[in-house]
């Protein structure tokens, strides 16, 4: 069984089809990689996993671990092992993020079975994950995204991303706004969670990402589909000669 | 007298021929031990996690429980003796300390005062009083849980704190109420007087019954909290966490006489359903350099109506006197409404006055992101809540502080779809 089954999704949004047709399989362990012009339902494809309101699914199937995923509601896509990593985080403010992933990681754990992580188990814990990234005490302090810059707030969600070790990890356009060394911190977060059980689905818009994370798959979403798929070499070809072949093939 | 009409608020006439103005509890004369009171008080207070029972992690509170009109519980008084700190049901006070109370009851707030503090000077029957002798500082936090649970009780109680010079008390005021079906007035003064280099911190957590998601049943909550720093260097706080009551007016005030005095006042109201509210302050800067601080986090929810009112007044001796203000209103859903209402006045041309105010929505985005993250919806809302009003809750000492953070997310359950 695949961890993520995607069939024949269909999906508007305020009336407007965006995915038409869809298919993607990914399989414990792999990593794959989106990439497409801008327009073409990146960020739709992984709202929609994720449970966003406001996506009108009108046909198809989304399965996870063999469960239809758009029967729950996104705390229980969480619980069961999703994540998203936002494009644009989010700020909270007067919430700390010691707190916001102590409240997630305790709600998650939860939902496994496991008991909650008390103030110094949790501190143990979270400041492991949160030294490789180059997260400090003072970071974890700080109410959440708020006053972070470009790349802490992207640091910050592969914090979270840690924390919770979901199943099945999804990277919005988590490159975009980083220089090349927080690229690097991010993808070595990325990389460190890579697992047989695990898999990773990176959406972008360049090349540059999967120089750091190396992916099994490449897909190139245009108008909706996937028009093309191939190894982590398609990701080259399309740096090279741009998406213009494919706008067009789906146009026409 | 009339019943004031000026507060943004709703209030369905009251009968006052119909209210109980003294009500002593059914279980006869007032129980010697902890044993002796009514189990299902008990089990209220313990759902709250509220430590009448002398709880390991809140041992060292001394709680005089009031219900209905008949104080029914005071311990550690032997410790407190030691120190000559006096608190007591201030029916006792009158009988044992009855010079301290002629000299401070009424004076901050007299008779004459308003509607409601008339109603309270003319009927009521007991309350709490605390003394805190010269330069003694209370060596633990006083507490007093409210509770309304006689059909048509009128409560009036009325609450005198004095700290005398150098002293230092912390005041702990919780309330709680059982479901019940008609509108119950609650019209309580209390009154502090802080002398010369003395510090008074007064924290309120109130969650009356505030009526079913109609707005049947709940508490009237009409209250008049005065403190004066009559002495130079005196300090008071207010801090209130404001979640029940299907009415509730109430301006917790410091009338800065001492110079050098500061008045402080830290408010979360929380309104859901059909609650209204309309809280606030009033600083009076008589003194000079006296300076205040007031914070206000307003937040409504289905469709109830919250209303900051707070008067700064800079009187003409007031040389150098500060005020800084700020108030900000969280909204949830589009059927609720925020509004402030500031009332400055300066007389003197050394004072310096700022006034902030925001007004915010939870947004879908924050909502989102807690749910993507596992945490399910209302407890997102909690938690976004909570973060909005820490400014205020870090004022409540630490046991307060765990029990309304539970409480905020109580009182928003079902505030989100």
């Amino acid at each position: 069984m695949a961890l993520l089954e995607i069939r024949n999704l269909h999906v508007k949004v305020e009336g407007k089809p965006i995915l038409k047709g869809l298919n993607l399989t990914i399989e414990a362990g792999e990593v794959h990689a989106i990439m497409g012009p801008n327009g073409a339902g990146k960020s739709t494809l992984s709202y929609v996993i994720a449970g966003r309101d406001g996506y009108e699914v009108t046909d198809g199937q989304v399965l996870f671990e063999g469960r239809d995923l758009l029967d729950m509601n996104p705390e229980e896509r969480a619980c069961a092992g999703l994540f998203l990593a936002f494009q644009y985080p989010v700020e909270i403010p007067g919430v700390s993020n010691t707190t916001f992933l102590k409240t997630a990681l305790n709600a998650v754990r939860k939902a496994r079975g496991e008991g909650a992580l008390d103030a110094m188990q949790f501190l143990k814990y979270v400041r492991n994950k949160a030294k490789p990234l180059g997260v400090g005490d003072e970071m974890l302090k700080r109410a959440v995204n708020v006053g972070f810059s470009g790349g802490e707030k992207k640091r910050n969600e592969i914090l979270q991303m840690a924390v919770l070790e979901p199943k099945l990890a999804v990277l919005d356009e988590t490159d975009s706004g980083l220089d090349i060394d927080a690229l690097r911190i991010v993808s070595e977060g990325v990389n460190a969670l890579r697992d047989p059980a695990r898999a990773t689905l990176v959406i972008t818009h360049y090349q540059r990402l999967l120089d750091y994370i190396v992916p099994d798959r490449v897909h190139v979403l245009a108008d909706g589909r996937i028009v093309k798929s191939g190894g982590k070499e398609l990701a080259l070809e399309l740096e090279a000669k741009g998406y213009a072949e494919y706008v067009g093939a789906a146009a026409a | 007298m009339e019943s004031p009409d000026w507060a943004k608020l709703e209030i369905a006439p009251i009968d006052y021929q119909d209210a109980y103005y003294y009500s002593a509890p059914k279980t006869g004369d007032g129980p010697k031990s902890l044993d002796e009171v009514d189990p299902k008080l008990l089990e209220t207070y313990e759902k709250l996690g509220i430590p009448l029972k002398e709880q390991e992690w809140l041992a060292g509170v001394a709680v005089d429980a009031v219900f209905d009109s008949v104080s029914v519980a005071t311990t550690y008084k032997a410790r407190l003796e030691q120190e000559g700190i006096v608190f007591c049901p201030i029916s006792e006070a009158v009988k044992m300390h009855p010079d301290l109370v002629r000299k401070y009851l009424g004076t901050v707030v007299p008779y004459t005062d308003n509607y409601f503090a008339t109603l309270n000077s003319a009927v009521f029957t007991d309350g709490s009083f605390v003394y805190i002798p010269k330069g003694v500082r209370c060596p633990m936090e006083l507490s007093t849980y409210f509770r309304i649970n006689a059909k048509n009780t009128g409560q009036f109680e009325r609450t005198l704190i004095v700290a005398d010079e150098g002293a230092y008390v912390s005041y702990l005021e919780g309330c709680t109420a059982p479901q019940r079906d008609e509108n119950q007035l609650h019209a309580a003064v209390v009154e502090l007087v802080a002398l010369d280099d003395s510090e008074i911190k007064y924290s309120t957590v109130q969650n009356w019954y505030p009526g079913d998601e109609n707005g049947v049943g709940g508490i009237y909550n009409f209250v008049t909290k005065r403190a004066h720093c009559i002495g130079r260097n005196a300090k008071v706080s207010w801090t209130q966490v404001e979640t029940g009551s299907a009415i509730t007016w109430k301006y917790p005030s410091c009338i800065l006489t001492g110079d050098n005095s500061v008045g402080e006042f830290y408010s979360v109201a929380i309104t859901n359903n059909r609650q209204q509210a309309d809280t606030g302050t009033k600083m009076i800067h008589r003194g000079r350099n006296t300076r205040s601080t007031v914070i206000s986090k307003g937040i409504s929810a289905g469709r109830a109506d919250n209303t900051y009112r707070g008067l700064i007044r800079m009187q003409p001796k007031a040389e150098g006197a500060r005020n800084y203000t700020q108030c900000d209103s969280l909204l949830i859903g589009d059927t609720c409404g925020a509004h402030t209402v500031p009332y400055i006045e300066s007389r003197n041309p050394t004072a310096r006055i700022e006034h902030e105010a925001t007004t915010a929505r939870i947004s879908e985005d924050q909502l989102f992101y807690c749910r993507q993250r596992g945490i399910g919806a209302e407890e997102a809302v909690s938690l976004i809540v909570n973060g909005f009003c820490k400014e205020v809750m870090q004022h409540l000492p630490m046991e307060f502080a765990v029990e309304a953070q539970k409480l905020i997310g109580i009182s928003l359950e079902g505030s989100v779809g």
